[in-house]
């Protein structure tokens, strides 16, 4: 039962002919399918929320309203500014504490020594963890009254911290709390892209008479440079959405004067808890423009270093 | 050409999936109602005495009870991802009324069972107490049976305040002069620990707040939180903590961190929810369980007016297609017998007549059990903000607490707070 065409050519031969033609469509169709369903769908919804006035539930009619919710979100200096300057400072913070640190480990565990192994697999610790699991360690240890960090400083003979609980130490506090958990995720890749670099151009260096220092900076760091710039693109997106840590050890607000306050637990208090879905989303949107804006200045500045 | 080719291939593909998802959506399980009945419910000691006779009700009823347990904040998400997808899966609903239930009565989240509660008479829908009944009914539709009450509790350490020679306090100013002693007569011990994080300490505020003589909202439906009465209290609810409370005093403390500084034998006072009590009562969970007393809230210029609320309640989803077994499942869960029998094991209800029946208060703390009943004949029916937005209501009106704990001005933070409150009363109205 082939039905012919106005060709005289067999159905099922044209449409494999057809088939072959646009294979490598067909066989991109269901990735580009499920990407559309996951992601295209979810933001064009979000994109829509945040031009309504939906407010208590999304099941109850919601009028269109423009650009209203935009020109909130951005003339509020409340909440939404002092939460981009709290994100951007937690982020940079964060990175650059962990990029030194973790260029500095991965060096060090450059060359073999003894017990090499145990080194690596024991910094590698707190970034297998479960990261709610860990905020809710350094929360513990952080309790200003019966914690055992400011039990440490009595026996050192310091006062007492406050740590967490005073507005001013919060974020200093928490980037510390993300430096110990990331940096071995840091030192980790950068190691990976160490091992793979050539050693006659550091031999001939050391020949000619360069330091270690000249040698470093001059040779491993430039051949470096494609590595620095993955690790910093992946950790400079994971922790601008950090949420995990902030909302366990400083609860929904960021705390009592909204100290944590980052963009990410600021749109979770808009939506989940003032149910204000319209505003939530036009955060969210600008959230998003944000990262990508993040993202296509490191993607260009590394085609800009290969020139 | 090809391009447009691929465009058309991704679009049918599109259609084809999507209508595929929409005809396996369609394929559930029909109408009628279901033998399985889903039962969302919070982390509470009411939970766990129920979730240990649901086989018996599975016996009688022949449904199939599957229960999702989740943490007060994560129910509440839950619940608002669900509800708001008019999500079927979730019949029977344990909620908090004074949190959600204006929220989720105008989102119309609720079923109406009005009929139900008024027809089932050996129930007795009567026997519920008033205060809780009010706040289960939304404009004049039954929406919940209330299972679950607390009153505000002064909780105290026997053996500080006989060492200290000090009566218990009855009045703030006593109850202040005690925290003082205490303090003054005990190295690294806090005078009183209460909750001291902004949208938390709200609830046990609002005790303090009736006391002296101010409330939330004024009959005309206005902010009344600047009122002399409200900043007095504020100041004297901060003043507490910042002068008698712990060393280093954190603007993050939820019960769970005041109740373990109180366990830990830190603090003389605390004051918080009767419900907790179990927290520093019971010898597994606290270093001073037999040194615990429980007593009346304290009495300021208005008398003693602590809250006294339905803490939780069951509902059913409007969007349920199971609603006569939730309904089947709420009465059998909220019985007589049934309130009696986890009443006795230390859960608080909302029945008259399990009150009224010696059993049902033996299994409380001699002085627990007469706080409990002092409470109730002062008590004041809501412990927050009955509005829409409570969460957003909450971290405003609980600012000027932190202002006070922290030593600022409670007069100045408070005429802040109150113009904001009274831009969300507008907006709601």
């Amino acid at each position: 039962m082939t039905s012919t065409s106005t060709h005289g050519v067999p159905m099922a031969e044209r449409l494999s002919l057809w088939a072959n033609r646009n294979r490598k469509w067909l066989f991109a169709a269901p990735a580009m399918v499920f990407t559309f369903l996951l992601i295209c769908i979810p933001i064009g919804w979000t994109l829509y929320l945040s031009l309504t006035d939906a407010k208590g539930s999304v099941r109850r009619p919601a009028d269109f309203i423009g650009i209203e919710n935009y020109v909130e979100v951005l003339t509020d200096t409340d909440r939404f500014w002092p939460a981009v300057g709290r994100t951007g400072l937690f982020t940079f913070g964060a990175l650059a504490l962990e990029l030194i640190l973790g260029m500095a480990i991965a060096l060090l565990l450059w060359r073999s020594f003894r017990g090499q192994r145990w080194v690596r697999v024991s910094i590698l610790l707190p970034f297998v963890a479960t990261p709610v699991a860990i905020a809710m360690m350094w929360r513990l240890i952080f309790e200003p009254n019966i914690g055992f960090a400011n039990r440490v400083l009595s026996w050192v003979g310091l006062p007492a911290q406050p740590w967490l609980a005073d507005p001013g130490m919060t974020l200093p506090t928490l980037i510390f709390i993300d430096v110990w958990e990331f940096t071995p995720m840091v030192a980790i890749i950068l190691l990976a892209g160490l091992s793979t670099l050539p050693d006659d151009p550091d031999e001939a260096a050391r020949i000619d008479g360069a330091g270690v220092w000249q040698r470093f900076w001059y040779i491993t760091l430039p051949l470096l440079k494609p590595v620095v710039l993955v690790a910093v693109l992946l950790r400079a997106i994971d922790a601008l959405k950090t949420f995990d840590l902030l909302y366990v050890t400083k609860g929904q607000g960021g705390g009592s004067f909204h100290e944590a306050e980052t963009l990410n637990i600021y749109v979770y208090g808009l939506s989940f808890k003032y149910n204000d879905f319209g505003v939530a989303s036009a955060v969210l949107i600008l959230f998003f423009l944000m990262i990508l804006a993040v993202m296509w200045i490191l993607t260009f500045r590394r085609k800009g270093a290969k020139l | 050409m090809q391009h447009r080719q691929a465009v058309r291939v991704a679009v049918i593909t599109t259609a084809a999936a999507l209508s595929m998802g929409t005809l396996a959506a369609c394929s559930g399980d029909g109408d009628g109602e279901s033998t399985t009945l889903n039962v969302t419910l919070a982390n509470h000691v009411w939970t766990d005495i129920i979730t240990e006779k649901i086989p018996e009700f599975e016996e009688q009823s022949g449904l199939d009870v599957v229960v999702t347990q989740l943490s007060e904040d994560q129910l509440v998400d839950n619940y608002k991802v669900k509800l708001n997808a008019g999500s079927t899966d979730v019949d029977v609903m344990m909620y908090r009324p004074l949190q959600v239930g204006k929220l989720f009565g105008q989102s119309g989240y609720f079923a109406d069972i009005t009929e139900q509660v008024n027809g089932a008479e050996d129930w007795n829908w009567d026997d519920f107490q008033a205060g809780p009944v009010g706040l289960t009914t939304y404009e004049d539709q039954i929406v919940g049976v209330p299972m679950i009450t607390e009153s505000e509790m002064l909780y105290y350490r026997t053996d500080l305040l006989e060492e200290a020679g000090l009566e218990v306090p009855t009045t703030m100013a006593e109850l202040e002069e005690a925290a003082r002693t205490i303090k003054e007569e005990n190295e690294g011990t806090a005078g009183i620990v209460m909750r001291s994080q902004a949208s938390a300490a709200v609830t046990q505020f609002s005790g303090f707040l009736y006391s002296f003589g101010g409330t939330w909202i004024d009959d005309d439906g206005n902010s009344a939180i600047d009122s002399p009465e409200a900043q007095e209290a504020y100041a004297y609810y901060g003043g507490l903590l910042h002068d008698y409370g712990p060393d280093q005093i954190s603007t993050d403390m939820s019960w769970p961190e005041a109740a373990a500084i109180f366990a830990q034998g830190d603090a003389g006072f605390w004051i918080d929810a009767s419900s907790l009590y179990e927290n520093v009562y019971n010898p597994e969970n606290s270093q001073v369980g037999d040194q615990v007393g429980f007593a009346p809230f304290p009495e300021g210029p208005a008398g003693s007016q602590p809250y006294n609320v339905a803490a939780w309640a069951l509902g059913i989803n409007s969007a349920s297609e199971n609603q006569e077994n939730a309904w089947e499942f709420i009465q059998w869960a909220t019985s007589p017998e049934m309130t009696l029998d986890i009443q006795t094991e230390g859960v608080p209800s909302a029945r008259t007549s399990v009150w009224e029946d010696p059993e049902g208060t033996a299994s409380f703390p001699e002085d627990l059990a007469a706080a409990i009943a002092t409470n109730g004949e002062n008590g004041v029916g809501q412990d927050r903000p009955l509005v829409v937005g409570v969460a957003e209501a909450r971290e405003i009106v609980g600012a000027p607490i932190v202002a006070a704990i922290t030593g600022e001005d409670a007069a100045a933070a408070a005429t802040q707070a109150n113009e904001q409150f009274q831009a969300l009363l507008e907006s709601e109205e």
